[in-house]
């Protein structure tokens, strides 16, 4: 058997998930591959090289891939499938972000297979874990596809070292350019914070916070923590913050060592996306709130108090 | 233009499910159903892409909604007829059909009415797959700005701004094309009652799997459906004070 992880990165760094999405792979077992597509990418791929318990890197660099749109990337993955390995892959797996979430349904698609999505875990090497109904159940999923095209959850897995490494660096040449997209630009959140995903602390708000304002409170709370910070869906809805703040089912799935969740009530859908934290905090002045039913420690308090006193003690 | 927007009848947002006895999945029986949130949000770009070409003089956008599901699946495409559609398809299927077995059967639609932009949800609120709006664009060839915050048809073009875990990313996709909705493109009207009158009598055609000719067999089989792991609720603490020395030196994170 062997595995074609899709690196995820922004053609300067590897992101951090494509450790937990090798970590998958090394326990559904085989050789690794990792597929590094995109412009420029060289330092990417060098990093790749080192992941521990990669065997071999490929590199397609070309225009066409530079923002890794999914209407070239996916060709060229449904290409390799084929071809990689000598035999094939056995599996295609990529991190649930938002860039995995693009591509590889489209992969699968084109490979005329079913795709597990968000997987958690790996019973064997065609059967898997996942989350559904926003974490409310957990459904084990078989699949006899000859190529199984796979997603990972990367709170699933420690990752595996970034380090200790040295596979073979390849070459694609391919360039797939289905002219039917474009890419016109990008706005990235500057932010000196940890990031949302890999934080070991996270400090989150809810609709209690009031408006937008307000989230400085949680943002000198967190600077202080050296912590991320999240929000639920009523708080993006509500306009409060940006949507790629929001932790749960349909946004960011967290598990960090401590979530704190400020002014949030605790629906199902907030909680799918933060359950697994290993300690969570609650404080909210509704001592009925639904997130006391999950929370290690709760404090019924007005936040506005709370968190600036906390921010003092700790 | 023609716009054709999938919906699906999912389980209503608030329900908590329940697990069945036997594992085969979770107990669905008198449960509240309604569309899928993001579902809604793809109606509503569609039906405000509508009134923006009355207002601009136009001819006006005709929306096609679409449903792939059991019969009971018309109580939604009836709610997307309140709402502005202008004439609906089920594609009837009691089975428990994949994204992909979805997203073919789109595709034989797609092929039928030749729609210029297909809008569904990102992602369904039951089984959490989002695949099938990626696996439709995959299937007809065309580009795909899936998590849209943003739709500007110019054109022959859209231009699409996506939510990327980074921020925003903006795509330029030839038309047909697909787009799947995230959550802050637009917020979702509701349903007035005179248009809830109106829609019982708007056209809605049945179609089979069979009359598409799709063949719906699935690559995965879900073995078991079981509860996931309880997080049992923890302590209540009387202070700041109190919360911070039990982070320190109980549950030692801090």
């Amino acid at each position: 058997m062997t595995i074609l992880v899709i690196a995820e990165h922004d053609n300067t760094v590897v992101a951090p998930a494509t450790l937990n999405t090798v970590a998958a792979a090394a326990e559904i077992g085989g050789d690794i591959h990792v597929l590094v597509a995109g412009q420029g990418a060289g330092a990417v791929a060098e990093a790749a090289a080192k992941i521990a318990g990669v065997a071999k890197v490929l590199v397609a660099d070309n225009a066409a891939y530079a923002h890794q749109l999914p209407e070239n990337v996916a060709p060229l993955v449904a290409a390799l499938a084929h071809e990689g390995g000598g035999t094939g892959y056995s599996h295609i797996l990529a991190a649930a972000t938002s860039n995995g979430k693009n591509i590889l349904p489209r992969v699968a698609a084109q490979l005329d297979v079913d795709q597990i999505s968000e997987i958690i875990s790996v019973e064997s090497a065609d059967t898997f874990k996942r989350p559904i109904y926003a974490g409310n159940a957990i459904a084990t999923v078989q699949s006899n596809a000859a190529v199984k095209v796979i997603t990972v959850r990367a709170t699933g897995f420690d990752p595996v070292a970034a380090e200790g490494g040295s596979a073979a660096v390849e070459a694609v040449v391919a360039a797939h350019d289905a002219g039917t997209s474009s890419f016109v630009g990008e706005e990235l959140a500057k932010s000196d914070r940890p990031e949302l995903t890999a934080a070991k602390i996270v400090v989150s708000g809810g609709r209690g916070m009031q408006n937008g304002d307000n989230f400085k409170h949680l943002y000198a709370l967190a600077d202080k923590l050296g912590a991320a910070v999240g929000a639920s869906r009523a708080a993006v809805d509500a306009g409060f913050v940006p949507n790629d703040m929001q932790v749960g089912q349909t946004g960011k799935i967290v598990a960090p060592q401590l979530y704190i969740a400020v002014g949030i009530s605790g629906a199902i859908q907030h909680l799918a996306g933060m359950k697994d934290s290993k300690v969570i905090v609650a404080i909210n002045k509704d001592e009925e709130a639904p997130i006391f039913q999950v929370a290690d420690y709760g404090l019924v308090a007005d936040l506005f108090e709370a968190v600036p006193q906390l921010q003092q003690l700790i | 233009m023609k716009v054709l927007v999938a919906i699906k009848r999912v389980v209503d947002y608030n329900v908590k499910v329940r697990v069945k006895a036997d594992n085969s999945g979770v107990d669905l029986a008198n449960v509240k159903m309604s569309m899928n949130p993001f579902c809604e949000i793809a109606v509503e770009e569609a039906v405000r892409l509508k009134e923006l070409s009355i207002k601009e003089g136009r001819v006006a956008t005709e929306i096609v909604v679409v449903s792939v599901g059991p019969s009971t699946a018309q109580e939604q495409l009836r709610t997307a007829l309140a709402l502005g559609a202008d004439r609906a398809i089920l594609v009837e299927s009691a089975e428990d059909l994949t994204s992909l077995a979805v997203a073919k059967l789109l595709k034989a639609v797609v092929d039928k009415e030749q729609p210029q932009l297909v809008i569904l949800g990102k992602q369904a609120i039951d089984s959490d797959n989002n695949q099938t709006g990626q696996m439709l664009a995959a299937l007809s060839g065309y580009g795909q700005g899936t998590f849209a915050s943003k739709v500007e048809v110019s054109g022959d073009t859209v231009a699409v701004t996506r939510e990327i875990d980074g921020g925003a990313q903006t795509v330029s996709l030839k038309l047909p094309a697909i787009v799947t909705t995230d959550l802050r493109l637009n917020e979702p009207r509701y349903a007035s009652l005179p248009n809830i009158m109106k829609a019982k009598k708007k056209p809605l055609e049945v179609l089979t799997t069979d009359a598409l000719g799709v063949s719906t067999a699935s690559t995965n089989k879900t073995v078991k459906v079981e509860a996931p792991a309880a997080r049992s609720a923890g302590i209540k603490v009387k202070s700041v004070a109190e919360l911070v020395e039990k982070l320190k030196n109980e549950a030692k994170v801090l």
